[in-house]
């Protein structure tokens, strides 16, 4: 007796996927192997290390705790969405790159979209707010002073791209000098 | 080298392109494996019956120990037993799937494999199995009693007893002015990286091969493994190590029984075979370590100076001795830290008792023995009413003695020798950098507002960089680009960045157009494998000896092509010229091509290097002794470890009512060597210290008497959040290079968390004002101890 | 850990939920998944099917001020942790229940938990149920013979037991408001962030009045009076109501004896900080 499978779409950092799963099929197990996308990581399935966040509509869920058939016709966004079109790294992977916020790599994903939805939400963070954020992510090889110090950067990172992109779209053929973005970053 | 570069393998962790073991092979249709695991923690197997089980959809294999022989005859026999020891008469390693009997909770007796993974698990809940109970043994003391065996043929459950002696430690406790007994334990715990175990295999009837990926810290023993255990050829077989999420340390134990199954597997189906452990797997099936209980005596004179140190303890190996006896020896060794005993003694027994086997955990044995003499060390000042650092000073190995030759056998089976290292100017460093002859005012001042703060201090000597070798391959292609292949692997320590900044440097190349492979056994079969602080120093050394070979091979080209002398070139970004003279260049790929005399001009590249002529046209194209192509190759082989060392301080405060213990500073004080990548290299410090955070104050395997494990998820075994870890770690560095590579590197992985029970069991001890002998400790811990004092 | 096989039903509305659950004395409701999830992939539980309310409109409001949550915070069934955390009028109308969901596991899990969920699981060490008890709260639950309020001294039969019936579905839940002049505080001491307690407090005082609600010393949420008590006496009285009540849990990570110290602490703390709370509210607009 086959399993009786259930057809989802999931869009999924702006694509549309349609899948065919059975209804135990696990998020994080039908965006690895039935979409394909190897980004999220399974750290435990029990929703304590996060290493499967994603976000769904807009906020951090732990993919291991929520079955695919439960968020049919929902977007999500997986680490893999947070590059840029132009395959260069977002403010969040920037920051993580200098700040060396990073190891193994395994728990990062989860990092990774945790601190995109933080930032969105608060964007300044104070430094307790900071460690606050990443309060719901285990990391077993870099003692998270690095996540921290990742964090506050992707917000400068992210406050300099915004300022650009403001000056860009307010100044219109004004191509904004280096000496302004700076200033902006810091 | 000593530049914070950033990381290659990062641009592809952080697009989510990493492939760790269970991505490979995802748009495959491979077949997914199960294991049926023991629940009790000693029994005998009386039946297992799988009848129902091939009757599930999906459902491709159901395999028993009944099974093996057929499938291979040596899959039939115990998994090996891979670091053999004279004493270790008694070793025992288990079958890859129970054969009469379970002496763990969670011992392999059935495999499935399946096309996914919920329907393998569905046919797991299919099998049932007929077991007579028998008593579990466990805990240490259990063992030592031996009123029941874990193994029926291993007398008073004792694997092994070593004892090693430098002088009579003994007789000068007996003689000495002072003496002191302590009494010590440590419980079990384990690593936990975030990615669990993982083994994907691939049979290719037509080549006859078989291909293997496993989340290992060894792709060579996994390789030898395999094998042997399915009747291979060593050449039929390739291993793969892909990008692991962590090991540190439990990762280097081989072959895990599924490590066999899963190529097995592949081989007899056909098909790509995959399994993926489950974080309750991990917990239950893979390794811990860490338990010891110690008993010290110790003789020393008015100045605390050392005049006989005689330790026994005894080490939990857990149900089987894959890994031998290195945690023990290790331990053994280690325990002498910095310092100079006059006299030392130390003897073990590796102990059985039924539960889950015990293999290195990052320090393997250190912390056990940092924790032993660092005790001891306070426990001599608060009797003599010093301050602990002077106890330790005095005992220090000083600057002029390296090498220093303590009269053991080390863990790589030679002499225990230091080669270098300043533990003085490391004392002033650490005790300046956590403010120590400072607090005894903060202390006082704290009291006065009703709190209470407590400040410890822990010093260690890690042997890094063992033996027997690593080795190294450096390959010029025609582009230009630099491949570089070592054959041990990597878990998260940046080998790839690392190592190409030794090869940019030693080439003359841009660090951009190096590219480093590692554990993989086609690029290079000759390795050992990540471990024991060792990658940087032996694979470090060989890749740097194997790019200095490359370099040589270059220069005799390039001069041969531009006719001038070599020691007139220079190699800059990938250009080799004539010092003062930049028109005169040939770049590095001109010169790949020159160097495999080619019939046949493919490309640009080789039609350019038809402008040079090399070689004389009197003799073979390529001389006698030389080879084609522009390659180095090289080993290292070490004739012993090099001592890095280091010490930690830290104070806490802990609340008079909760028992809650917060940690208001930690401080590091780090040697190991020159630095490759200092970046790199801090961060192993902070993942340490927080692994040792969370191994002093928050984790241990809660066991109960009939061998459960209470807590085998994250929910129960607490391994700290950045909310547990203190914000912000002092951190300096000395650094006395090791004049035994050409590098002067240390191994710097294990140095963050060697001390940490030791640090934190003095601090709190501090702060109390009574002694703490076991560790971890958690408020409910110390808050009876509180009782137990007041009630004496 | 992969989850057994279930039938699967996403009913569209609460009547179709009733429905699939008193078709089938197996199953199960899904909302947050929260608790749910781990239990079916760790194979601790096994229903035969899940009833997934989370497509049923309508279930996710927060509502104060109105004629349905007149005097309180009445929260629908799919709203989420988080949702209610953020919500400024359940902040002012009833505190305690603010103060207790910051305590509730990580943001990340709150994002998807429900509240209704977490009071229907009936977990004695989990923060909301003894919120509701200590504040006499109740649940609306829909069954095939209609609408019912359980208060909340009815609710929490047993350990993880609730009375709500297998064929019931938990629709909303009521906390009634914080009167005026009254005050509230919560506390509890963890491990780690985040963690389960290893002992908690809320305490509500009024008046002379004095009640204090216990979560992870016994096996059910378990609620004090400590009216008239002297502050110094606070921890050990509610011990001498706790211990022979149910006992005082002993586990792994904490001993009876050392949770009891840690009821000792925290009772004084948050009933002498629910004090000081009322002192600083001031309230706003027209009295209720």
């Amino acid at each position: 007796m086959t399993e009786e499978r259930h057809t989802v779409r999931l869009h999924v950092n702006g694509h549309v996927y349609d899948a065919a799963v059975p209804a135990r099929r696990l998020l994080s197990d039908a965006l690895r192997h039935d979409l394909g996308l190897t980004g999220t990581h399974v750290g435990c399935e029990h929703g304590v290390c996060g290493a499967c966040t994603v976000l769904l509509d807009g906020r951090p869920v732990r993919s291991c705790l929520i079955l695919a058939v439960s968020v049919d016709g929902q977007e999500v966004t997986t680490v893999e969405g947070l590059t840029n079109e132009d395959g260069s790294l977002g403010p969040v992977q920037q920051a993580f790159l200098e700040c060396h916020g990073l190891q193994c790599g395994f728990c990062t994903p989860g990092f990774l979209t945790t601190i995109t939805a933080g930032l969105r939400d608060n964007p300044t963070p104070t430094h307790e707010e900071a460690r606050d954020m990443i309060a719901g992510n285990l990391c077993r090889c870099t003692g998270y002073q690095n996540i921290v110090k990742a964090v506050e950067r992707a917000s400068v990172l992210q406050r300099a791209q915004r300022a650009k992109d403001a000056t860009v779209v307010e100044e219109g053929a004004h191509r904004p000098s280096r000496d302004q973005v700076t200033e902006a970053g810091t | 080298m000593g530049q914070p570069v950033q990381r290659v393998e990062d641009q592809r962790f952080l697009r989510g392109q990493g492939k760790y073991v269970d991505d490979i092979a995802v748009g495959e249709h491979a077949l997914h494996a199960a294991v049926l695991r023991s629940p009790h923690a000693h029994a005998r197997i009386l039946d297992i019956d799988v009848s129902d089980v091939l009757d599930l959809d999906g459902v491709h294999a159901v395999w028993t120990w009944d099974d093996l022989a057929d499938l291979s005859a040596p899959m039939a026999e115990p998994l090996p037993l891979l670091i053999p020891h004279p004493t270790l008469i008694n070793g025992r390693t288990q079958y890859a799937l129970a054969k009469d009997e379970v002496n763990y909770m969670g011992e392999a007796i059935a495999f499935v494999v399946a096309d996914d993974r919920y329907v393998a698990e569905d046919a797991l809940a299919r099998i049932r199995v007929d077991y007579e109970l028998l008593t579990p043994v466990v805990g240490i003391a259990a063992s030592r009693a031996a009123e029941h065996l874990v193994h029926e043929d291993v007398p008073g459950n004792v694997g092994a007893r070593l004892e090693q002696e430098n002088g009579d430690a003994r007789a000068a406790i007996a003689q000495a002015p002072h003496t002191l007994t302590l009494d010590l334990d440590i419980e079990r715990s384990s690593c936990q990286p975030m990615e669990g175990r993982g083994v994907v295999a691939r049979w290719d009837a037509d080549l006859n091969r078989l291909l293997a990926w496993s989340s290992t810290q060894t792709s060579t023993g996994v390789r030898a493994a395999i094998a042997v255990k399915l009747g291979l050829d060593l050449g039929q077989v390739d291993v793969i190590t892909p990008d692991v999420g962590g090991g540190f340390g439990v990762k280097i134990n081989h072959p895990w029984p599924e490590e066999l199954l899963v190529p097995l597997a592949a081989r007899a189906l056909g098909r790509t075979v995959k399994y993926t452990e489950d974080r309750r797997e991990h917990f239950i099936a893979t390794a811990h370590e860490r338990a010891q209980v110690q008993h010290i005596e110790v003789g020393f004179d008015d100045d605390g100076r050392l005049l006989g140190l005689n330790v026994e303890f005894w080490h939990d190996h857990g149900a089987y001795t894959p890994y031998g006896l290195i945690v023990p020896i290790i331990t053994s060794t280690q325990l002498l830290g910095p310092y100079k005993p006059q006299s030392y003694r130390v003897v073990f027994e590796s102990i059985y008792t039924n539960t889950v086997m015990v293999t290195p955990y990052r320090g393997a044995g250190r912390p056990q023995g940092c924790f032993a003499m660092e005790r001891t060390m306070d426990a001599i000042a608060q009797y003599l009413g010093k301050d602990r650092t002077e106890v330790r000073a005095v005992n220090f190995i000083q600057p002029d003695e390296f090498p220093y030759d303590h009269g053991l056998i080390f863990q790589d089976g030679r002499e225990l020798e230091y080669d270098s290292g300043d533990y003085p100017a490391s004392l002033e460093k650490i005790k300046a950098l956590v403010g120590w002859d400072e607090f005894p005012a903060y202390k006082a001042e704290m009291a006065a507002q009703g709190r209470q703060v407590g400040i410890g201090l822990a010093c260690y000597v890690e042997g890094t960089g063992v033996g027997p070798y690593e080795g190294a391959h450096v390959h010029i292609e025609t582009s230009g680009k630099v491949k570089v292949a070592t054959g041990l692997t990597t878990q998260g320590q940046g080998h790839a960045t690392v190592f190409a900044q030794l090869v940019a440097d030693e080439l003359g190349v841009r660090f951009e157009d190096v590219e480093v492979v590692t554990g993989d056994t086609r690029r290079m079969p000759y390795a050992v494998g990540t471990f024991a602080s060792r990658a940087a120093v032996m694979s470090g050394s060989a890749i740097h000896l194997a790019a200095k070979r490359a370099k040589e091979k270059v220069l005799r080209i390039a001069a041969d092509a531009l006719e001038v002398d070599e020691k007139d070139l220079q190699i800059v970004d990938g250009v080799v010229s004539v010092k003062g003279l930049p028109e005169a260049s040939i770049d590095l790929g001109t010169v790949s091509v020159l160097s495999n005399p080619l019939r046949y001009a493919f490309d640009e590249a080789s039609k350019a290097a038809t402008q040079f002529s090399v070689g004389d046209p009197g003799k073979p194209p390529v001389a006698e002794g030389d080879e084609p192509g522009l390659e180095g190759k090289d080993f290292y082989s070490p004739e012993r470890a090099t001592f890095a060392s280091g010490m930690h301080a830290v104070i806490v405060e802990t609340d008079p009512e909760t028992a809650e213990i917060t940690i208001l500073k930690y401080a590091v004080v780090h040697d190991c060597g020159n630095l490759i990548n200092p970046m790199v290299v801090e961060g192993q410090i902070h993942g340490g210290v927080a692994q040792g955070v969370g191994g002093a104050l928050y984790e241990r395997m809660a066991y109960d008497e009939s061998g459960q494990l209470l807590n085998a998820s994250f929910m129960d075994f607490l391994i700290p959040y950045v909310t547990e870890i203190p914000d912000g770690i002092a951190i300096d560095h000395l650094e006395t290079p090791s004049p035994l590579n050409p590098l002067g590197i240390k191994g710097a992985g294990e140095a963050g968390v060697i001390p940490s029970a030791a640090v934190f069991a003095s601090a709190i001890e501090d702060a109390e004002g009574f002694t703490i002998k076991a560790m971890p400790i958690s408020p409910s811990e110390l808050f009876h101890l509180r009782q137990s004092q007041e009630h004496r | 850990m992969k989850p057994a096989p279930f039938a699967y039903h996403r009913p569209g509305s609460v009547a179709d939920a009733v429905a699939a659950l008193a078709g089938d004395a197996g199953a199960k409701v899904l909302a947050g998944g929260q608790s749910l999830v781990p239990l079916l992939s760790m194979r601790l539980a096994a229903p035969s099917a899940l009833v997934d309310i989370n497509g049923i409109p309508g279930l996710d409001t927060i509502e104060v001020d109105t004629a349905s949550s007149g005097g309180g915070v009445r929260i629908g069934a799919l709203a989420r942790h988080a949702d209610v955390l953020a919500s400024e009028d359940v902040r002012r109308v009833q505190p305690l229940v603010s103060l207790a969901l910051a305590n509730v596991a990580h943001a990340t899990i709150r994002n998807r938990g429900t509240t209704v969920g977490s009071l229907v699981h009936a977990d004695a060490a989990a923060e909301m149920p003894v919120v509701l008890s200590l504040l006499g709260g109740s649940i609306d639950v829909e069954g095939p013979g209609g609408r019912r309020t359980i208060p909340a001294d009815e609710l929490y039969v047993g350990p993880l037991e609730s009375s709500v019936h297998h064929d019931e579905l938990a629709v909303s839940a009521f906390f009634p408001a914080l009167a005026p002049g009254a005050g509230v505080a919560f506390e509890e001491i963890a491990r780690r962030h985040g963690d389960y307690a290893l002992v908690g407090v809320a305490a509500l005082v009024d008046g002379d009045s004095v009640r204090a609600g216990f979560l992870s010393v016994s096996d059910v949420p378990t609620v004090v009076d400590l009216t008239g008590v002297a502050d110094d006496d606070l921890g050990d009285a509610a011990l001498e109501h706790l211990e022979p009540a149910g006992g005082i849990h002993s586990d792994i990570h904490a001993t009876a004896a050392y949770r009891a110290q840690l009821v000792r602490v925290l009772t004084r703390r948050v009933v002498l900080a629910a004090r000081v709370s009322r002192q600083a509210r001031q309230p706003k607009g027209v009295a209720r």
